[in-house]
C-alpha cells in the first residue's frame, strides 16, 4: 500500500487483546517509522489506547508480535518500554505536582553523586533539556505551580529524556490553547527530525492533518488501514473512522433552530452582579427556557468559574440570582439541583464520574441523592431507567454492571450527562462536555444540547472549541481575563467577532 | 473452581475453618455443643460471645472506612462508655434495679455517640484527617474514662446489667443476640436502602458526589456518630462481661482488631467498596485465632507472632494482587509456550497463558 523505504522501528502485526468476554483489539498492525509523525486514529472505544497499552505492555495482547528495531519484544510495561525508547504521554497529565519541574523531568534518570543525588546537575540537565523545548520556566519551581499546557510540555519533555526512539502522544492536545498547540507542534516537528518517530493521538482533525505525516484508522477494534495523510480528504478519514457517511456531521452542522423568543418573558436563571473573589468578577447573565448560552473565552478566561457559581459548585461573595423570578440562593450543588440546575464539571475524571461504581450506580446517584438515601429508588424502576438511557445516548458497553473505569472517555460523558438527564433539571450547565472525545460523539452530543433546549430546556455551553460554541448557541457571552466582556446574539454572530472580543478588540 | 477462588469471601471463610479443623485437632471436642440448663455452651458459643464487641465495632469501622476515613478513637471511647455505666450503677442507691440499670445504659450510649459526633464534627466540618481527627479522642478519651471511674477499677454488682455480658436468651449469649442483631439491622438498612452506594460513591470521589448532590459531610458526619454508638454499645457488652470498668485497659487496642476484621474482610482502606459480610467473617476470625492460641496450647511467649502470621497469611491471600497469582497458579498448566520468564511474573500476563 505504502512504500517501505525505512525500515520501521515499531512494527505490531495482527495485535489482539481481550478484556473477556469483550475483544478489545482485533488483529490490529501498525507500523512506526523513524522521523515521521504517525496519527492513530478512530472513535472512542475504537482501540486507540488499548494499542498504547499492548505496546508499552500495560495489557497484553493475546494474539499478534510487537517488533522494535527488528526484534520481538514484549515489555513489562511502560518503565521497561521506555528503557527500549518508547516513552508515552498520557491525555492526563501523570507527574508529580509537588515535585520540582527539575525533578519531574530526571525522574528515574536522576545524576548521582557520592550515594546521593546531585541536585545542581539535575537542575542543569533539566534546564538543557527544556530550553530544547522552548520553555523558558525556573527548573526549580515546583510544577504544580504552572499551567496545564506547560506541565504537559515537561511531559513531554520528561519522555524525551534519554535515548528515545518513538513517542507516544495520546491527546496532548485537549488543554492546550492554539498558541499552546502551536508550540508544541514546533517541538514535535523538531523531534521528528532528529529521527524520533512519533505516535500522535486527538481528535482535532484539523491539527491532524496539520501535523502528522501518515496516519491509522481504527474502528471498533480492527484496522482500517494506514494512509499517507495527503492522499486522504477529511470526509473520508471520517468515514473511516464512524463508518456511516457525514450526515450525522452535517446535521449536526444546523442543530439550533434560531427562534425569537417572546418579550417579556422572565428568564429562569436571573444573575445580576454574580461574583467571587479571585474567581470571576461581578457578571450579569440571564437565561431562558428553550435557549442555549454559550460561554467562550480562553482556558482560564473565567467561563469555569462562572458556570461554577450559577450552578452551587462555588459560593459567590457577590450578587443575587432569582430563579424564575423568586429569589434563589446557590449555596451548595445539592441547593442548586433541588431548584433543577444541573452542571457537569470540566474536570470529568475528578469531580465527575465515580469510577470504582458501575454505570447503573453512577446513572441514578444524582436521582438517589436528591429523593435521600431513605427512599431507594425501587430495582426496576432504576433498570429501565438506566436502561433508557444506555439506549438513547449509546452508551457502550450496553452493560449497566460494568465498572465506569472501564469505559472510554466520551461513554463517562455520555453515562455523566445520563445522571443528570435522569434528575429531569429545568437548567443544565455543561463545562466541556465534548472535550477529548471523538468525532461522532461529538456531534450526539450536541445534537442532544440542541434537542433538550427544543423541549425547554436552558443550557449553558461552554468549550474551548469556539465554532462548536457557535454553532449551537442562542446567545453567546464572552470572558475574558475573568471578566464577562460581552453578549452578543449567536445567530448573527461570525467566528472573528468571537475571537475579537476574547482577543480584546485589536490588541493582537 | 477459579469463580470460587475469586469469590472475596473465599479466603478469609478458608482461613476460618482452617482455625476450626486447627483447634478441633488439637482439642476433638472443640466443635461440640452441649444444652445445660436449657442454654447452649461450647467453644463455638463462646466464640460468638467473644466475637460480639469486635463486631460492633468492626461495623462501625467498616463505615467509616468506607468514606475514605478511620476512627482510631473507638477503643477509648468502649472504655468510656464502660466508665460511665459502672459509675452510674456503683453510685445508685439501687443497682439492681432495671431502672437504673437502663438509665446508665441510656447515659452511656448518649455520650458515646456525643463523642461520635465530636469525631464527625472534627472531620467532616473542620477537615481535618480523620487519623489524626480521631487520634485525638484515641488519646484523650482514656483520660475521660480515667476522670469518670476516678482513677480506680470501678466494680459493681448488679444482675440485669450482668446479663449483658454473660446472659442467655433463648439458649444464646444475650451479647452475642445484641451484636449479631444490631449488625444485621445495619447491613439490612445499608444494602436495603441507597445509603451504602451514597456512602461508596463518597469514598471513591468526594469532588464528583458533592456535584451530584449527595451530602457528603452529613453522611460523613453519620458514619463517625454511628462508629462511636456502635463501640459504646461494645464497652457495654466489655463491662458487662467482666462487670468492671477499667479506664486503661478495657478494648484496649480494639480498634486495630476492628481495623484488621475490616481488611481480612476484603474493605480497602482506600475507601469506596465496602463489604460487611466480609467484616462479619473478619470479626469471627480474629476471636477464632485468640481462641486457638489457648486451646492448641501455644506459649504466650510466641502467640503475638503466632498471631500475626495467620493474620500476614490472611491479609496476604487477600490482597487482589495475590489472587491474581494464584487464579494465574491454577490455569498455569494450560498454557502452551511460556512467554519471556520476566512477564511471566506479571500478573495479568495471565490471559496470555490461558490461551
Amino acid at each position: 500500500m505504502t512504500q517501505q523505504t525505512t525500515p520501521p522501528v515499531v512494527e505490531m502485526t495482527g495485535i489482539s487483546v481481550e478484556f473477556p468476554p469483550v475483544k478489545a483489539l482485533d488483529g490490529v498492525d501498525l507500523h512506526l517509522r523513524p522521523g515521521e509523525i504517525h496519527a492513530l486514529m478512530g472513535e472512542n472505544g475504537a482501540g486507540k489506547s488499548t494499542l498504547i497499552k499492548a505496546l508499552t505492555g500495560i495489557h497484553s495482547p493475546t494474539e499478534g508480535t510487537i517488533r522494535v528495531d527488528g526484534v520481538e519484544r514484549r515489555f513489562t510495561g511502560p518503565a521497561d518500554a521506555r528503557a527500549h525508547g518508547v516513552s508515552t504521554v498520557y491525555q492526563e497529565v501523570n507527574l508529580c505536582g509537588n515535585l520540582t519541574v527539575a525533578e519531574n523531568i530526571m525522574l528515574g534518570a536522576e545524576p548521582r553523586r557520592l550515594g546521593g543525588l546531585h541536585w545542581r546537575a539535575m537542575r542543569r540537565q533539566a534546564a538543557t533539556h527544556l530550553e530544547r523545548m522552548g520553555l523558558s520556566i525556573d527548573p526549580a519551581s515546583s510544577l504544580g505551580s504552572h499551567s496545564l499546557a506547560v506541565q504537559q510540555l515537561v511531559a513531554i519533555c520528561r519522555a524525551t529524556v534519554g535515548d528515545c526512539k518513538v513517542l507516544i502522544l495520546d491527546e496532548p492536545t485537549s488543554s492546550l490553547d492554539t498558541d499552546e498547540v502551536a508550540h508544541l507542534f514546533t517541538v514535535m516537528r523538531a523531534l521528528r527530525d532528529d529521527g524520533v518517530a512519533i505516535l500522535f493521538v486527538s481528535h482535532f482533525l484539523d491539527q491532524v492533518y496539520e501535523v502528522s505525516d501518515r496516519m491509522t484508522v481504527l474502528r471498533n477494534g480492527r484496522l482500517v488501514g494506514e494512509f499517507i495523510t495527503a492522499d486522504l480528504p477529511t470526509h473520508e478519514l471520517v468515514q473511516h473512522m464512524i463508518g456511516r457517511s457525514m450526515d450525522v456531521l452535517e446535521a449536526a452542522e444546523h442543530v439550533v433552530e434560531r427562534a425569537g423568543r417572546p418579550a417579556g418573558t422572565t428568564p429562569l436563571l436571573q444573575a445580576v452582579g454574580l461574583g467571587r473573589k479571585g474567581s470571576v468578577q461581578p457578571f450579569d447573565l440571564e437565561l431562558y427556557e428553550g435557549e442555549v448560552v454559550g460561554l467562550a473565552g480562553l482556558l482560564g478566561s473565567g467561563r469555569t468559574e462562572l458556570a461554577r457559581l450559577l450552578t452551587g459548585a462555588d459560593r459567590a461573595d457577590a450578587g443575587q440570582t432569582r430563579m424564575a423570578g423568586k429569589p434563589a440562593r446557590l449555596r451548595t450543588p445539592r441547593a442548586a439541583m433541588d431548584l433543577g440546575i444541573a452542571y457537569t464539571s470540566e474536570d470529568r475524571k475528578g469531580e465527575g464520574v465515580v469510577d470504582g461504581l458501575t454505570v447503573r450506580e453512577n446513572i441514578v446517584l444524582g436521582l438517589q441523592a436528591r429523593r435521600g438515601w431513605m427512599r431507594p429508588l425501587p430495582r426496576k424502576q432504576v433498570d429501565e431507567l438506566v436502561a433508557s438511557y444506555i439506549e438513547q445516548l449509546g452508551i457502550r458497553p450496553a452493560d449497566p454492571e460494568a465498572l465506569l473505569r472501564n469505559l472510554s472517555g466520551g461513554n463517562q460523558q455520555k453515562v455523566l450527562l445520563a445522571r443528570w438527564l435522569a434528575t429531569a433539571p429545568r437548567l443544565l450547565v455543561l463545562d466541556e462536555p465534548t472535550r477529548g472525545i471523538d468525532v461522532g460523539a461529538k456531534a450526539e452530543i450536541q445534537k442532544l444540547v440542541a434537542d433538550l433546549a427544543a423541549d425547554g430546556m436552558s443550557v449553558v455551553f461552554i468549550s474551548a472549541e469556539l465554532e462548536e460554541v457557535l454553532r449551537i448557541s442562542h446567545r453567546i457571552a464572552v470572558l475574558r481575563d475573568r471578566r464577562k466582556v460581552a453578549e452578543i446574539d449567536g445567530g448573527g454572530a461570525t467566528m472573528d467577532q468571537v475571537v475579537d472580543l476574547i482577543a480584546g478588540g485589536g490588541a493582537a | 473452581m477459579t469463580n470460587l477462588l475469586r469469590h472475596h469471601l473465599f479466603w478469609p471463610v478458608a482461613a476460618l475453618v482452617a482455625l476450626l479443623v486447627a483447634n478441633t485437632v488439637a482439642s476433638p471436642g472443640f466443635l461440640a455443643i452441649t444444652v445445660r440448663d436449657g442454654h447452649l455452651f461450647g467453644a463455638p458459643i463462646d466464640i460468638l460471645r467473644t466475637t460480639a464487641p469486635l463486631l460492633l465495632v468492626a461495623l462501625g469501622m467498616t463505615l467509616v472506612i468506607a468514606t475514605r476515613g478511620i476512627d482510631l478513637s473507638v477503643g477509648a471511647v468502649v472504655a468510656v462508655s464502660g466508665a460511665v455505666a459502672l459509675s452510674h450503677i456503683a453510685s445508685s442507691p439501687n443497682p439492681d434495679s432495671p431502672v437504673t440499670v437502663l438509665t446508665a445504659i441510656g447515659l452511656a450510649l448518649a455520650l458515646c455517640l456525643v463523642l461520635g459526633v465530636w469525631n464527625g464534627f472534627l472531620v467532616s466540618v473542620l477537615g481535618i484527617q480523620p487519623i489524626i481527627a480521631t487520634l485525638i479522642l484515641m488519646t484523650a478519651g482514656r483520660g475521660v474514662a480515667m476522670l469518670i471511674t476516678g482513677g480506680m477499677i470501678t466494680t459493681v454488682n448488679s444482675a440485669p446489667f450482668k446479663v449483658l455480658g454473660s446472659g442467655f436468651w433463648l439458649g444464646l449469649p444475650v451479647a452475642a443476640v445484641l451484636a449479631f442483631g444490631v449488625f444485621a439491622v445495619v447491613a439490612f438498612v445499608v444494602r436495603r436502602t441507597a445509603l451504602g452506594m451514597l456512602l461508596e460513591a463518597t469514598g471513591i470521589n468526594p469532588a464528583a458526589s458533592r456535584l451530584s448532590g449527595v451530602r457528603s459531610k452529613t453522611l460523613t458526619w453519620t458514619v463517625y456518630a454511628a462508629a462511636g454508638l456502635f463501640a459504646g454499645l461494645a464497652g457495654l457488652l466489655i463491662s458487662a462481661d467482666t462487670m468492671a470498668a477499667d479506664a486503661n485497659n478495657a478494648g484496649l487496642f480494639i480498634e486495630l482488631d476492628a481495623i484488621l476484621a475490616v481488611v481480612i474482610g476484603g474493605t480497602a482502606l482506600s475507601g469506596g467498596k465496602f463489604n460487611l459480610s466480609g467484616t462479619l467473617v473478619g470479626a469471627l476470625v480474629i476471636a477464632t485465632l485468640e481462641r486457638t492460641v489457648t486451646v492448641v496450647g501455644i506459649s504466650p511467649l510466641v502467640t503475638p507472632l503466632f498471631m500475626a502470621l495467620v493474620v500476614i497469611a490472611v491479609t496476604l491471600l487477600q490482597s487482589p494482587r495475590m489472587r491474581e497469582r494464584l487464579t494465574a497458579a491454577t490455569r498455569r498448566p494450560v498454557a502452551t509456550t511460556p512467554p519471556e520468564p520476566q512477564s511471566a511474573a506479571r500478573p495479568d500476563s495471565t490471559e496470555v497463558k490461558a490461551r
